[in-house]
């Protein structure tokens, strides 16, 4: 019999390594399973020198091991030091094949597996759950035993992988180290993500390496690379699609692989099939989280979602008996609550039951000025037994939730947000009720949201700003959810999300229609109503067609055209919050226009029959819709009418609005354009952002396309869902007040935001020493004048102290990018700089309309 | 598609839980709002709020036009009348602010000043100087340093007209120059555009014969930015080695033997989109040279502007 481990830990990164760090202080028998040479492979793949933060910073360490802010090579090394100090029983390159528990099987625990292929089908397997010891096996084939096994492999995941017949032989890889080595062959390389390209264009890059490249695109081609190149930057997909035109490499469209043969492979192609050489496969297809692993452990998810965790005690066990899981894959991506969970998960094994979580005095803090009087414990109780959507949390779900959010208490009458005011967060309110002013002008027609359930999902769900006035009607307290908590909730908790869904359609629908419905009056509408992802470009409602769907446009955007005289003319913009389609219903007959997403979007689809007889009940409602109805075939009437007589104007106006779309317009909520027929390129612009802005230019005037003299320069259009946010560690991208994203002091100066943002308009820089002032130019002609400093002057002037940790702040660079001068008076330094009025900011919604095509025509 | 009523400039506002200190119990605190001109679409400064700095100008001509004629001055009208006093104090002040219009355009202070307003009212009150200028002289001109001033301030205003001609007018030719297939084609990426042919011409050139080579070499060294400021505001670049060496590599080619996949073929091909490429950039820098030319008179004038009226108001008060 083979020795037992009281416990097995997989993974060695912060959390792993520190659960093991305190089972050997513990003087536990363990055994730290890592399956590189080294510890905490995420971090050391770290680029050299980088500087990692510990936040949140309130948040005790708790943790035999160290960790304070600093760079990666000193953390590592102190991390590297204290574990050979602890003798931690350490086995690398152990990578986990299996988990399987060896002792009898568990009644009635069993597994259920569902995996859904790319055609939408889902294939589910059973798996029934035994008790501990157990058996861990390598991909070595060797074997270990285990009492208890802790889980801590983060989400990095593995590749995914190709599924066509021949996708297993040896010449299919998912990895190009160097791709100079590879000389003299036909080479696919299937995926058009960045990694795609960058290997595909590294195997062109010298032509005397004679590889023959081909890349498989599933899009068809476009001139705009974006919708060709869905998932890759925009310069890196540019750059593969001039290699393409030079002759360097193919780029096969709308193209997928059929077959794989030993120096063949067949593909199949729009115009059909075709079989082309190919010594070798290079898929980057993605990578799957290691979800399919940890469900084999017999370790459940909280639901379908690919976001979702696996379902955990308060303790961080899984629902396989002894397998506990902790760190990224639990939900924690911050390095010190993984190593918090670490030493918490081995105390729990080590049988201490009563430790309180790390977190308990950040909780205390948020109850502790709530009326009541409740323990931290008492308020988690009662908001799950108040707050619907938060009922289907586990406990340690739940205060790790309580981390991201708010408690907030109002007096009777307090106002909690204001119609317009910018927001983004998801109220919850756990005791009281509140009033919704549906009407700006009279207080006194209120709404009441009660106990329970939430209020402020517009905001949430579609970036926009505040929809009504909420007020306290009794003295209240709320739960106010962020933005990511909110997300995260969805993902966790699926009937969380149904709720939040279903109740955004009912209060949306009666906002858009107003006064006078109820949500009983659209029960049925709403029960039927689908809520659908729209990708960039495709169409919801095609002209000429028969229809009596209403579609509301929740995220994202959508533009109008019809076709007049054999072309396709832009009518109008449709921003988040829109509707369309009630034409067809009101006035009967076949769709007028056709409707397509400019960004990926999110559309409501309403049951045509169910609103209509809606609409019917409702004399005042019709009335009004047909109101509305009237304006948009009037505005379409201007247009069409024109279309003749100045035709080219129309035309014009057409092309430019496509051609602003295809800038990004469609996602932007405020944009940078230059009037090109009045711009003297004084650069006055990119000297006033660099003035107002601690030296450093968040905008480049020349660069950036230009259609018809309208000139979109490379400066952050502020969109609607950022891009820049998705992936930012410390947190540090938020949208303020204005409705400006910008970039707060955490920045670590990882780049990921520059990589992120499709738009190129995010510059990693240091921030250049304080220049003399203006009159000490002017008059002394000390310092380099207005603008940017030279890179020279900046290196000459940057005063070093000798201190190794100031020095090297002062070096550091930081992800820069416009901040629409937020909390400068008088708004955006460029367009106040500006001395012929070229350059000016607008939200797309004012630029685009007709009002546009009068002042053309002037 | 109506729209639900709400204000454009949007997004969402993280608040106190996120954006902050995410462990807050506080309110959210409500930011000072700033204020923010929310403008539609373009307006040039020209026409700037409908011309009101035209229409004030207009009235100044008008009201010191009529005043001069309705005023009677004993003997006749001079600077050192009542009236011509007041004409002169408005004149200096007026210079003086105008003069301004270079400080304000580089101090980026906060406020809801526009550089556009700014610049529309120095165009318009500047061309009001014509009137209160020679008002102010009563046509007295003469060849001393009081009509030098006048003559300078008259210069400066010529020279300003000037440059509202070619702000008028060149930033469309420059756009149009710039635009290419791509969309827009930057000043940078001229230059580096033009080093990456260089580089393909110097490797295409490799496999043909010293005499050749040494033509190609010809546009190869060729400073583009070499050439006198008359060559770049006109855009003459007669010696051009690039073009030079383009006719010289197609003589040279006829009493070469012609091959499959000639370098000469190559090394004229590259050798013409260099051209094109010079061409573009040339027309670039000549229009950004007119842009700014203008601005080389306009602002010493203005300074020797303003020492020829410290003298003019000096020898006033002094020797009058």
């Amino acid at each position: 019999m083979t020795e037992i481990f009281k416990v097995a830990i997989v993974g060695s990164g912060p959390a792993g390594m520190s659960a093991a760090s305190h089972a050997a202080q513990l003087g536990l028998n363990h055994v730290l399973l890592e399956k590189t040479d080294h510890l905490s492979d995420t971090i050391y793949k770290y680029q050299k020198g980088k500087h990692v933060m510990a936040t949140p910073s309130q948040l005790i360490l708790r943790s035999d091991q160290e960790f304070d802010a600093g760079k990666r090579e000193d953390i590592l090394g102190k991390w590297n030091d204290r574990t050979a100090e602890l003798k931690v029983n350490v086995k690398f390159n152990a990578e986990v094949k299996s988990i399987r528990g060896t002792g009898a099987p568990i009644p009635g625990s069993i597994q259920k597996m569902v995996a859904r292929a790319r055609d939408g089908t889902t294939t589910t397997t059973e798996l029934q759950r035994h008790a501990p010891p157990y058996e861990i096996v390598l991909t070595n084939g060797e074997t270990l035993m285990a009492e208890n096994v802790v889980l801590a492999i983060g989400t990095q995941g593995n590749p995914n992988l190709m599924r066509c017949p021949g996708g297993n032989l040896p010449h299919v890889t998912y990895q190009l180290d160097d791709p100079f080595v590879v000389v003299d062959q036909h080479i696919t390389v299937i995926g058009t993500g960045d990694a795609g390209i960058e290997n595909a264009r590294g195997l062109v890059e010298d032509e005397v390496q004679g590889n023959v490249v081909s890349v498989l695109n599933r899009a068809q081609k476009s001139t705009n690379v974006r919708e060709s190149f869905a998932t890759a930057k925009e310069p890196n997909a540019k750059a593969l699609v001039d290699d393409d035109a030079a002759g360097r490499l193919t780029i096969w469209y709308e193209t997928e692989t059929k077959e794989v043969e030993p120096g063949w492979i067949t593909l199949t192609t729009r115009d059909g099939e075709e079989r082309i050489r190919c010594d070798r496969i290079i898929a980057r297809i993605g990578s799957a989280p290691p979800r399919g692993f940890v469900e084999g452990c017999g370790i459940e998810f909280a639901s379908q979602d690919r976001l979702a965790f696996p379902t955990l005690s308060p303790v961080f066990e899984s629902t396989a008996p002894g397998i506990f899981v902790i760190g990224a894959l639990a939900g924690y991506p911050l390095i010190k609550h993984c190593m918090n969970q670490g030493y918490d998960a081995i105390e729990f094994i080590n049988g201490n039951t009563a430790l309180k979580p790390a977190d308990q005095p950040l909780l205390d803090a948020k109850f502790s000025s709530m009326p009541g009087g409740r323990s931290v414990e008492g308020w988690l109780e009662f908001l799950q037994a108040n707050v619907s959507i938060l009922g289907g949390m586990t406990t340690l779900q739940l205060r790790e939730f309580m981390l991201d959010s708010d408690m907030r208490a109002y007096k009777k009458g307090q106002v909690i947000f204001e119609r317009n005011d910018p927001g983004s967060s998801l109220f919850a309110i756990a005791e009281g009720s509140v009033a919704v002013r549906i009407d700006p002008t009279d207080p006194n027609k209120v709404v009441p949201i009660y106990k329970g359930s939430i209020f402020g999902e517009v905001g949430l769900i579609s970036g926009r700003r505040r929809g009504a006035t909420i007020v306290a009607a009794e003295d209240t307290v709320c739960v106010e959810i962020s933005r990511n908590a909110a997300l995260k909730l969805q993902s966790q908790v699926p009937t969380a999300k149904k709720a939040i869904e279903r109740i955004s359609t009912e209060r949306q629908l009666l906002q858009m229609f107003g006064a006078g419905l109820t949500p009983g009056d659209i029960a049925e509408v709403v029960d039927d109503a689908k809520i659908m992802q729209i990708k960039a470009g495709d169409t919801i409602l095609r002209e000429g067609d028969d229809g009596k769907e209403i579609f509301v446009i929740r995220v994202g955007s959508m533009i109008v055209e019809k076709q007049v005289g054999g072309k396709p003319v832009f009518l109008s913009y449709l921003p988040a919050g829109s509707y369309v389609g009630e034409m067809a219903l009101i006035a009967g007959g076949q769709r007028t226009a056709s409707v397509r997403a400019a960004v990926k979007s999110e559309v409501i689809k309403i049951d045509g029959e169910k609103f209509e007889a809606v609409l019917k009940s409702k004399p005042a409602l019709l009335e009004r819709a047909r109101a509305e109805m009237d304006l948009r075939r009037q505005t379409n009437a201007v247009i069409e009418s024109k279309k003749d007589s100045i035709s080219s104007v129309v035309d014009l106006y057409s092309e430019q609005a496509a051609f602003l779309v295809a800038q990004g317009l469609g996602e932007a909520t405020d944009v940078l354009l230059i009037d090109e027929t009045l711009c003297v390129g004084c650069d006055n612009c990119e000297k006033a952002c660099a003035d107002s802005h601690d030296g450093l230019s968040r905008l480049d005037r020349e660069a950036g396309k230009t259609f018809a003299n309208l000139h979109v320069p490379t400066s952050c259009r502020h969109c609607e869902h950022p891009h820049c946010m998705a992936d930012c560690p410390p947190n540090a991208i938020h949208r303020g007040p204005d409705g400006e994203v910008f970039i707060n002091d955490t920045c670590i100066g990882c780049g990921n935001c520059q990589r992120n943002c499709p738009y190129g308009v995010i510059r990693m820089d240091k921030v250049p020493p304080k220049k003399p002032s203006l009159l000490n130019w002017l008059f002394f002609g000390s310092g380099p004048g207005p603008g940017e400093p030279p890179y020279k002057w900046s290196k000459k002037n940057t005063k070093y102290t000798g201190v190794p940790e100031i020095d090297e702040a002062l070096d550091r660079k930081k992800a820069i990018k416009c901040d629409m001068c937020a909390g400068i008076d008088g708004g955006p330094s460029c367009v106040r700089a500006c001395p012929t009025g070229a350059a000016i900011r607008v939200a797309p919604d004012e630029f685009l309309t007709v009002a546009r095509l009068e002042t053309e025509r002037a | 598609m109506a729209t639900i009523p709400h204000n454009p400039d949007q997004g969402d506002f993280e608040t106190a839980a996120t954006s902050r200190d995410s462990t807050s119990t506080k309110a959210p605190k409500k930011a000072p709002r700033v204020r923010r001109d929310r403008v539609s679409t373009h307006e040039s400064f020209l026409t700037y709020g409908r011309g009101r700095w035209a229409k004030i100008a207009i009235g100044i001509f008008v009201v010191s036009l009529a005043t001069y004629l309705f005023i009677d001055v004993e003997p006749r009208h001079n600077g050192g009348s009542w009236y011509g006093y007041t004409l002169g104090t408005i004149g200096l002040g007026l210079i003086l602010w105008l003069t301004l219009l270079g400080v304000r355009k580089r101090a980026i202070t906060p406020g809801r000043w526009s550089l556009k307003a700014w610049t529309s009212a120095h165009v318009y009150l500047g061309l009001s100087l014509i009137a209160i200028g020679t008002l102010h002289a009563g046509f007295q001109l003469g060849w001393n340093v009081h009509t030098l001033a006048w003559a300078l301030m008259m210069l400066v205003i010529v020279s300003g007209l000037f440059g509202i001609w070619v702000y008028a007018r060149l930033p469309t030719a420059m756009s149009a120059n710039r635009f290419d297939a791509e969309g827009a084609i930057t000043e940078k990426q001229m230059i580096e555009g033009l080093k990456q042919l260089d580089r393909q011409i110097h490797d295409a050139a490799q496999p043909l014969d010293p005499e050749a080579a040494a033509v190609v070499d010809k546009s190869l060294e060729e400073n583009v930015f070499a050439g006198s400021a008359y060559a770049r505001v006109m855009n003459r670049y007669p010696k051009c080695q690039t073009r030079a060496a383009i006719a010289d590599v197609r003589k040279l080619r006829n009493f070469r033997p012609r091959l499959e996949d000639d370098p000469f073929e190559k090394v004229d091909t590259l050798l013409s989109r260099k051209e094109a490429l010079l061409a573009k950039l040339r027309r670039h820098l000549q229009l950004k040279s007119w842009l700014q030319s203008w601005l080389f008179i306009h602002v010493p004038a203005t300074f020797a502007l303003i020492a020829a009226l410290s003298a003019h108001v000096i020898s006033v008060f002094f020797y009058w």
